[in-house]
């Protein structure tokens, strides 16, 4: 076994290159390439942490300004809604006030009218008793040729009437 | 210069016997053996596989270093790597095991290339040898004993003396105590030679039985058709099954003995 039998001659060589070969890759690649690729690796992993921290914070906004337009929305119909109810009441309120007013305008017409009607009566009845008093004069005249007096004839007419 | 050489290349490629340990021979590669006060530290075949291990990472990390928010494939492979040590430091030592994630991030990816890059085809590549380095002892024990002395260190570093109440378990009663403290002390020494010897035990077995059935392969090819139905098919079936088995093995032998580090380190970190 040239491992064993060998060693005595082989020795130096060996120890000195493994420590060569070794000591330049412990402080060449373990010292100097190893730590900037763990370097990498914890600013990857800080990376992806704070990205995540980022899109939480992210979904943690949008559910608040969700939660806000949400209660916009809610007021702004709130608003709309009362707002809807008011032009309501205010029409209703201008309708029936519309409606009371031409109420007593019509009433108020319709009491000019029925004085007008009253008066027209009344003239009416006092022509119609001159003419009823006249026709009695003439008539009596024709019959008995007795002249009345148009006072008395007025009289008798005016109490025949009101008997009816 | 006494490398053990056999010669049993040139036997190999003369088709006689096929020697499964040739694989894990070291020999100088680039010229002439370099010799400092005394000391051979010739640029071995061993050591050029450390460096093609070394450079095999740094293309591959290399690649991930786009530093991008959304990674490529690329990228998301050296992450997934990075973070998978980080979970088990994290996981066996806790928040404070992030301190250890440079040293046991370099072990875990040294021994998986290494195994892994053992089991590469190169042998198709005419002159080349793949050479696993983990399935040397010397290679495995260094590590070993780095990441024993690394717990060493920062369990007396944070504890003090107060560190060898790790060899005490709590509710031990007192007159068990001095035996207690001396089979977990025994238990806490046998840690790096367990820990390296795993490892190279585990490559090397796995390599030779690679080999051996290679070799059954060739052998029953330079015997005939007959021997090539009866031995060379079937061993190049079970060669295809062992490889996959040992790619299985190059990854779990890296994460017990990064797993194991972790372990040990929890041990110095929080003292049970």
């Amino acid at each position: 076994m040239p491992q064993i039998s060998q060693i005595a001659a082989t020795y130096a060589s060996q120890l000195f290159w493994l420590l060569i070969t070794f000591g330049i890759l412990y402080f060449g690649i373990g010292k100097m390439m190893v730590p900037r690729v763990q370097g990498v690796m914890e600013l990857r992993e800080s990376q992806i942490a704070q990205d995540l921290a980022t899109a939480e914070a992210a979904r943690v906004e949008a559910d608040r300004t969700e939660a806000a337009w949400n209660a916009d929305m809610d007021a702004a119909r709130a608003a709309a809604q009362a707002e809807v109810a008011a032009a309501k009441a205010r029409a209703l309120a201008a309708a029936e006030a519309q409606l009371r007013s031409a109420d007593a305008d019509l009433a108020e017409r319709i009491a000019h009218h029925d004085v007008a009607i009253g008066n027209a009566k009344a003239a009416a009845m006092v022509n119609v008793q001159t003419i009823a008093t006249e026709a009695a004069q003439e008539l009596v005249q024709r019959l008995s040729g007795v002249a009345v007096p148009t006072d008395a004839a007025n009289e008798a007419v005016r109490r025949q009437l009101n008997h009816g | 210069m006494t490398y053990v050489t056999n010669g049993n290349l040139a036997v190999a490629a003369e088709g006689g016997k096929i020697d499964p340990m040739h694989q894990f021979l070291i020999e100088p590669v680039l010229g002439r053996p370099w010799i400092v006060g005394g000391y051979d530290l010739s640029f071995t075949n061993s050591a050029l596989w450390m460096v093609i291990t070394l450079v095999a990472l740094w293309l591959f990390m290399l690649g991930g270093m786009k530093r991008e928010l959304v990674p490529s494939r690329w990228q998301a492979a050296v992450e997934g790597f990075t973070g998978f040590v980080q979970n088990m430091l994290i996981s066996n030592v806790g928040p404070e095991g992030k301190r250890f994630v440079p040293y046991v991030f370099s072990l875990f990816m040294f021994i998986l290339f290494a195994n892994v890059l053992g089991l590469m085809p190169v042998g198709i590549v005419p002159g080349w040898h793949p050479f696993t380095i983990t399935s040397h002892l010397t290679v495995t024990g260094v590590l070993a004993i780095i990441s024993f002395s690394i717990v060493l260190i920062v369990g007396f570093g944070k504890h003090g003396f107060h560190f060898f109440s790790l060899f005490v378990p709590h509710g031990t009663p007192l007159p068990m105590i001095p035996l207690i403290f001396v089979v977990e002390l025994l238990s806490f020494l046998v840690r790096p030679f367990s820990l390296g010897l795993r490892l190279f035990v585990a490559m090397t077995a796995g390599h030779i039985l690679l080999k051996v059935l290679a070799a059954f392969v060739i052998n029953g090819i330079n015997l005939g058709p007959g021997y090539i139905a009866i031995v060379s098919l079937p061993s190049f079936v079970l060669m295809i099954g062992i490889t996959l088995l040992e790619l299985l093995v190059a990854a779990i032998q890296a994460y017990v003995f990064a797993l194991l580090t972790s372990v040990y380190l929890n041990d110095a970190v929080n003292l049970h």
